[in-house]
């Protein structure tokens, strides 16, 4: 066990040493979001009736900074490692593929939480947000930051330069964030793009997230969190396996 | 007893290259042994096999009776590694370097020997600057202060005095040769052959994948075949029996190329039958490079 925490606090140091670019930058970006498209939408988009665009909007942004979050973390501090070499004291040591793995999940989702609660304390203080079942919330915060912190640390894994870790990360998980119905509801999407939307993940983690907020949403929460669970089953499967046959990391 | 590090049968291939082929070798518990050859020799890649960082095509590993597959765990527990790269975190002290070094090998209160490596590692001035702002030197002393803090029973150094300062490298050999006197077993690489001859007991050298010779020093030397004698006569000539153990003239000194000791004696005859007078005479031993030399050149040992 010892192995594993101390892992894991060395994840969290690692990202906290440089909470201005790892906390205080997201925190930021998210906020400008909400800036510029409350401004430009607020009063052009009802999107459930009763409530206003603001707080659709804020829950979906606060799940996007914590999905993008989790990613980065588990990915990059992987892909340093890598490139430096570092990560050879980790392989060199006797912790378990098991505990590498959660240690490196556990770390990304408690960055991604970390920046959501940063995000969601500072709207608190200019919006009002409802918060009908905070259990549902957090369960979605954890579970979709895991997905993303697995698929941040299989990437890490994967890619063999910075620039391949670029490319997964531009062309993979942002538009999979941005097209999950952060800013708008699928419904309102022309029949084609709400089919393609169903198999984004992403989509259920923020319809999941937003219904604890609302109590309202697009799809049924149970839904959301059998197909969220699924995904991170199946990329976490992945991820262990890979790691216990030393593919790309013990070669 | 069990052996410190058993390699049996180990093949290593990357695609159509093959980097080990059958590597057998047992080193015991004690022993300060070193793996010499050549750069792209297979010295790393049998060292990154036995440590579990990489895998072997074929063939087992075990350290100290553990399997490094099978009972990676275990093994790995046993075994401390130096690294040939500067590799650090930048984002931790060096002490903090330490304690989460520690804590991976599920040490939690490791304080004492913490406060002891850094001090015989002479790094007290330096425990809590970040790694990224130590010098080479510095930076080697570190990694060898990783590789001991869970006290591991063997030790491997894989080319630790690469571009080290002479001090360092007499300190760090001085550590290094305590703790082989407090048991711990010791294998090194290096291609300082001077280094190997006077730290080590028995040496293996690879060449192209295999392991061309693996004796004690002291055999290897005298085996080699390598030995000379220089004469200086009276009258100065060597007589034709002697001619094809010629090496050089200088200066009125012959220079005879002898196998063995054994074969001075008959080079004496010779020259006593011939009439001659030896007014001088000096054997002149090989060292372990010229035996390194002469073993890569010719690709194997000579008979033992």
């Amino acid at each position: 066990m010892t192995g594993f925490v101390t892992l894991l606090q060395k994840e969290i140091l690692r990202f906290l040493k440089v909470g201005l670019q790892t906390i205080f930058a997201p925190i930021v970006a998210t906020l400008l979001y909400l800036l510029i498209f409350f401004h430009v939408l607020s009063e052009h988009v009802e999107v459930y009736p009763e409530i206003a665009y603001t707080q659709f909007l804020i829950p979906g942004l606060i799940m996007m900074a914590i999905v993008q979050n989790a990613f980065a973390n588990s990915s990059s501090s992987l892909i340093q490692s890598k490139m430096s070499g570092n990560i050879v004291f980790v392989l060199l040591s006797p912790l378990s593929y098991q505990e590498i793995f959660f240690a490196y999940i556990l770390a990304s989702v408690v960055r991604g939480l970390i920046v959501g609660i940063g995000v969601y304390l500072i709207t608190l203080f200019f919006f009002e947000i409802p918060l009908h079942f905070p259990l549902w919330a957090i369960l979605f915060a954890v579970i979709g930051s895991s997905m993303l912190g697995a698929l941040g640390l299989l990437a890490g894994i994967s890619a063999e330069k910075v620039d391949q870790m670029a490319a997964f990360q531009n062309f993979i998980i942002l538009p999979l964030t941005l097209l999950s119905g952060v800013f708008y509801t699928v419904q309102s999407l022309p029949v084609i793009w709400q089919l393609i939307s169903q198999f984004n993940p992403f989509f259920y983690v923020i319809d999941g997230f937003r219904y604890g907020f609302l109590g309202v949403s697009e799809v049924s929460p149970y839904k959301s969190l059998t197909i969220v669970s699924i995904c991170f089953l199946v990329i976490s499967l992945i991820t262990i396996q890979i790691l216990k046959t030393g593919y790309k990391l013990r070669n | 007893m069990t052996p410190a590090i058993k390699v049996r049968q180990v093949c290593k291939h990357y695609g159509d290259v093959c980097a080990l082929a059958d590597i057998n070798l047992e080193i015991d518990q004690g022993e300060f042994f070193a793996l010499l050859g050549p750069n792209g020799a297979g010295k790393t890649t049998l060292i990154s096999i036995i440590a579990g960082l990489s895998r072997a095509s074929s063939g087992a590993v075990c350290i100290m009776g553990c399997d490094v597959i099978t009972q990676y765990q275990a093994a790995r527990r046993m075994l401390g590694v130096v690294p040939q790269e500067l590799v650090f975190d930048p984002f931790f002290t060096v002490r903090e370097t330490l304690v989460i070094q520690s804590g991976y090998y599920g040490i939690k209160h490791n304080d004492d020997w913490i406060d002891e490596i850094i001090h015989h590692l002479d790094l007290s001035d330096k425990a809590h600057t970040n790694m990224r702002a130590l010098s080479g030197g510095m930076k080697r002393r570190v990694l060898v202060a990783q590789a001991l803090v869970h006290k591991p029973p063997v030790i491997i150094l894989d080319e630790p005095t690469a571009g080290v300062d002479v001090t360092l490298r007499q300190a760090l050999w001085d550590f290094i040769r305590r703790l082989n006197r407090n048991g711990h077993t010791i294998i090194l690489t290096t291609h300082y052959l001077e280094e190997a001859e006077v730290l080590c007991n028995r040496i293996a050298m690879l060449k192209q994948g295999r392991i061309v010779a693996l004796d004690s020093i002291q055999n290897l030397v005298s085996n080699c075949g390598c030995h000379s004698i220089r004469l200086r006569l009276s009258p100065d000539t060597l007589p034709s029996e002697l001619q094809k153990q010629f090496i050089s003239y200088t200066d009125g000194y012959h220079l005879l190329k002898i196998n063995a000791y054994s074969e001075i004696e008959s080079v004496l005859t010779i020259l006593r039958e011939s009439g001659l007078q030896v007014l001088e005479m000096k054997i002149l031993q090989s060292d372990l490079e010229e035996v390194f030399v002469n073993i890569m050149k010719h690709g194997k040992a000579a008979p033992i």
